[in-house]
Formats: structure tokens, C-alpha cells, sequence
């Protein structure tokens, strides 16, 4: 069985270590949020200008000042700092963030990603996506492993107009959990249920598969 | 106005020598920062052919979307410019020019301008369509590409509370790009909640000092949400 949207957030949430700075985009990444481990204490960067994203705020703590980069009314938990979007980007064009996730159109196995642009689609802005996926030593990709179609998304080269280059090493899809390294994609697990058969006819790039590729647990 | 004493009478006054064809950098992250009764002086005003450095361009109706409405706005560096049909039909029918900026670049933009830089390298950007064309370098095995730096004719900015030298603090995430938006301006005009004596705002708390602020003005704010999302309390 492919992998729901909540067991991809939970399977990420695995990578997280305590202590982590963490950006996560919108979509899939924003329900990492959920899953953080026990006894695990992260801090979310959201690239408006806030470090220590908290919950939503009850309807008497909205505040129009208080705003995530999706533009959600969020709030700030203990310990965070607010600071300007210059400020903000020098953490991530610095490298300091620990970890950052976020959803992809497509990737390659040289470690490209595209995820802003659909030609001949409207286009509406790359916001933060170009200076995260350049400032990051550590991207994890959630996405469909292939499209409805059975057209895969992990391909030689990218299609699509990039957001970066060579930036992407590992990629969670609804169907396994990849590495990227050496102009291959790397098998490391696959979704309860779901054949390396399956895996390797929906990779168009360069896959490398083990003898032996665990299955991912989860609780019920 | 008198010495460091900024404020002016006047949102006409706060807008003062905007013409035709200048370059206005704006403070705000989507709704949220707005300078929204400078951006409505704009619109006053019915100045054309403006160019305009701005993260997002509002909503139909409210903030820079005002401007689209008598299409006062020719060309925008903006990061995302999803949220606003009149935007998407000026910008198919080639009415308004776009140039797709990143987020991090168009703040590094305002800060460089802000800051006497002409330009800049960053790893943004490399290799995918929005660095086409641009100078490439490399430095310690890394691939990085030149972007410029602007400075506006004006820069409008929202602000919480200032002092009448024009020395400014944000509010929350309020703040996003209006303290290099205030930097980069050849006049600085900044809106605030509330404007107070010298002294009272604690010098090592002041987000935009004075020297970049020309003008201050107190206003009233709408504060739309663009997406209000809660929890149960």
C-alpha cells in the first residue's frame, strides 16, 4: 500500500533529531509538524521572519501581526525570535537550518528539483523555494512517487524548469525512501506492502537497489 | 518639520514628490506589514507607470491590488504573486511585467541598496531559469551568481510605533521586509500605529534607526488576515 500523507509525515519525522532548526514547506511538510518524536525538541523556521513557529492560535489570540509563510495566523511558542526576512534568509543561505522539507514536481537523480513551474500553467512566484533548496546541505523531498498517469517523477534528468541544482539527497515518496548520491537514486526502504518491482518500474533514473530493503513500520 | 522631527501633517504630504515612473519599494509579507494608507495615497494620487519591489501584490482590492485597479503599476519584482485575479489577467494580457525574484534575493536586494552594495553573489538561483543570463563565479568550488541591488525614489513602510526622529519598531512578524525596505529608499516614508516622544522607545530596541526614516506618519489600519486558521481553545 502507498504510503498515506499522514504516514509520510510520520516517516520524515523520523529524521529529526533533537535540537534541529527546521523549515518545512507547505503541503505534506507542514504535517511533519505533528509527528515529532517523544523527548525530541525541534525549533520551525518559518522564512517570513519567525523562529519557534508555535500552534494556531485560538480565536482570541488572532493577530493579524502574527503570521506564518503560508500566511496562517500562527503563534510563537517559548523561546522564539522574530527578526526581519534579510535576517531570515541569512539563516538559510547560511546553512544554518538543520533541516529543511519540502514538496517537489519532480526530481533527478543528480539531485536536481523542480517545484515552482509547470509551463504553460499560470505561474505565480517561487517565494522562498530557490533560496532554501541553494542554503541547505540537507533537503529532504516529499512526493509522488509517480504521477496518476504512472509517469514517474524520479527521473534521469528533470523536465521541468529547476528551482535548484544538485541540492536534493533524499527523497520520501509515497512508495520508498530514497538517498541521492552518485548520480543514482538510492533504495534505503519501502512503503508496508509495496514490491521493489513496483519501486524500480515507477524510477525512471537511475536506481540502485540492496540485496536486502526493509519494509517502514508504523504504529497503528 | 523641524530638525529630526519627522512627522509629517498628511498622508498628501507623506507622499510628496511621487511621480510618474519611480521606483517604489514596499514593506509587507502578503497582507501581513502592509503600509496600507500610503499604498491608498497612491492610489490617489493616480501616478502611472510605476515599478514596483514588493514580496507579494495584495489581494483584489486591498493593498498594492489597489494599484492594479487603474493600472498604475507597470513592472513588479515581487516572490509570489498568487493570491489576486486582476494581477493574473493584467499579467497574461502583458499589461504588467513580472520579474520573479526570490524571496531571499529580493530582501538581499533592499538590504545591499539600503546599504551602499551594488551587487551581490548568492548560490540562489543557479541553475534554473531565473539566473539565465546573469555573471556566474565560482568560489571555493561553488557556483554563485551576481544580483544588483536597488534603491527606490520612496520606500513605504509600516512600522508599530516610531518616535517623532523617526526612529521605528515592528510588531511580530509584521516586520518582514519593512526594516530593508526602509533602508533603500531615496525618501523613507513610514506609517505607524502610534508616533512617541524621543526617549520613550528604548534605544537598544529600535529596529530601523531614524537616520533612514524622512518621513512619519500616524494611521489607522484594517489589518485583513489572508488566511485565518485556528485551534479549538
Amino acid at each position: 500500500m502507498a504510503l498515506t500523507r499522514e504516514q509520510m509525515a510520520q516517516r520524515v519525522a523520523r529524521e529529526l533529531e533533537d535540537g534541529f532548526y527546521v523549515n518545512l514547506g507547505i503541503g505534506i511538510p507542514t504535517l511533519v509538524a505533528n509527528y515529532v518524536p517523544e523527548g525530541i525538541d525541534v525549533m520551525l523556521q518559518s522564512e517570513n521572519g519567525l523562529l519557534g513557529m508555535g500552534r494556531f492560535p485560538t480565536e482570541e489570540e488572532v493577530d493579524p501581526d502574527m503570521i506564518n509563510a503560508g500566511k496562517q495566523t500562527v503563534t510563537a511558542r517559548d523561546g522564539a525570535a522574530i527578526f526581519s526576512s534579510a535576517e531570515s534568509f541569512a539563516m538559510i543561505r547560511g546553512g544554518h537550518v538543520d533541516l529543511t522539507v519540502l514538496g517537489a514536481f519532480e526530481v533527478d537523480q543528480n539531485g536536481n528539483i523542480a517545484s515552482w513551474m509547470i509551463p504553460g500553467k499560470l505561474i505565480k512566484g517561487m517565494g522562498g523555494a530557490m533560496d532554501l533548496v541553494a542554503g541547505a546541505e540537507n533537503i529532504i523531498c516529499t512526493m509522488t512517487h509517480a504521477s496518476k498517469h504512472g509517469e514517474s517523477k524520479l527521473l534521469e534528468q528533470c523536465n521541468l524548469p529547476l528551482t535548484g541544482a544538485g541540492c536534493i539527497n533524499r527523497v520520501l515518496t509515497d512508495l520508498a525512501y530514497l538517498e541521492i548520491k552518485d548520480g543514482a537514486f538510492h533504495l534505503v526502504e519501502r512503503a508496508p506492502g509495496v514490491s521493489v518491482e513496483e519501486i524500480v518500474e515507477k524510477t525512471a533514473g537511475k536506481l540502485v537497489v540492496p540485496d536486502h530493503v526493509p519494509e517502514m513500520t508504523f504504529e497503528a | 518639520m523641524a530638525g529630526f522631527d519627522k512627522r509629517v501633517g498628511s498622508y498628501e504630504e507623506a507622499m510628496e514628490g511621487l511621480e510618474d515612473g519611480m521606483t517604489v519599494i514596499a514593506g509587507g509579507f502578503g497582507l501581513c506589514g502592509i503600509p496600507e494608507n500610503l499604498i491608498g495615497e497612491i492610489k490617489r494620487r493616480g501616478v502611472k507607470d510605476l515599478t514596483i519591489y514588493s514580496n507579494n501584490c495584495g489581494v483584489d482590492g486591498f493593498g498594492l491590488g489597489l494599484l492594479l485597479e487603474d493600472r498604475q503599476i507597470s513592472r513588479i519584482y515581487a516572490s509570489y504573486v498568487g493570491e489576486n485575479a486582476l494581477f493574473e489577467q493584467q499579467m497574461l494580457n502583458e499589461e504588467i511585467e513580472v520579474v520573479l525574484t526570490p524571496q531571499g534575493t529580493l530582501a538581499e536586494k533592499m538590504r545591499a541598496g539600503g546599504a551602499g552594495i551594488p551587487a551581490f553573489y548568492t548560490a540562489t538561483s543557479y541553475g534554473t531559469p531565473i539566473g539565465e543570463g546573469k555573471e556566474v563565479r565560482e568560489f571555493n568550488g561553488r557556483h554563485y551568481i551576481l544580483e544588483e541591488s536597488v534603491v527606490g525614489d520612496f520606500a513605504i513602510v509600516k512600522g508599530w510605533k516610531a518616535d517623532r526622529y523617526g526612529n521605528v519598531i515592528y510588531r511580530d512578524t509584521a516586520q518582514n521586509f519593512n526594516p530593508m525596505a526602509a533602508t533603500a529608499g531615496k525618501i523613507t516614508v513610514v506609517e505607524v500605529e502610534e508616533i512617541v516622544e524621543p526617549g520613550e522607545l528604548k534605544p537598544d530596541q529600535i529596529h530601523t534607526p531614524g537616520i533612514y526614516v524622512d518621513r512619519v506618519i500616524k494611521g489607522s489600519f484594517e489589518k485583513r488576515i489572508e488566511k485565518r486558521t485556528v485551534r479549538e481553545g
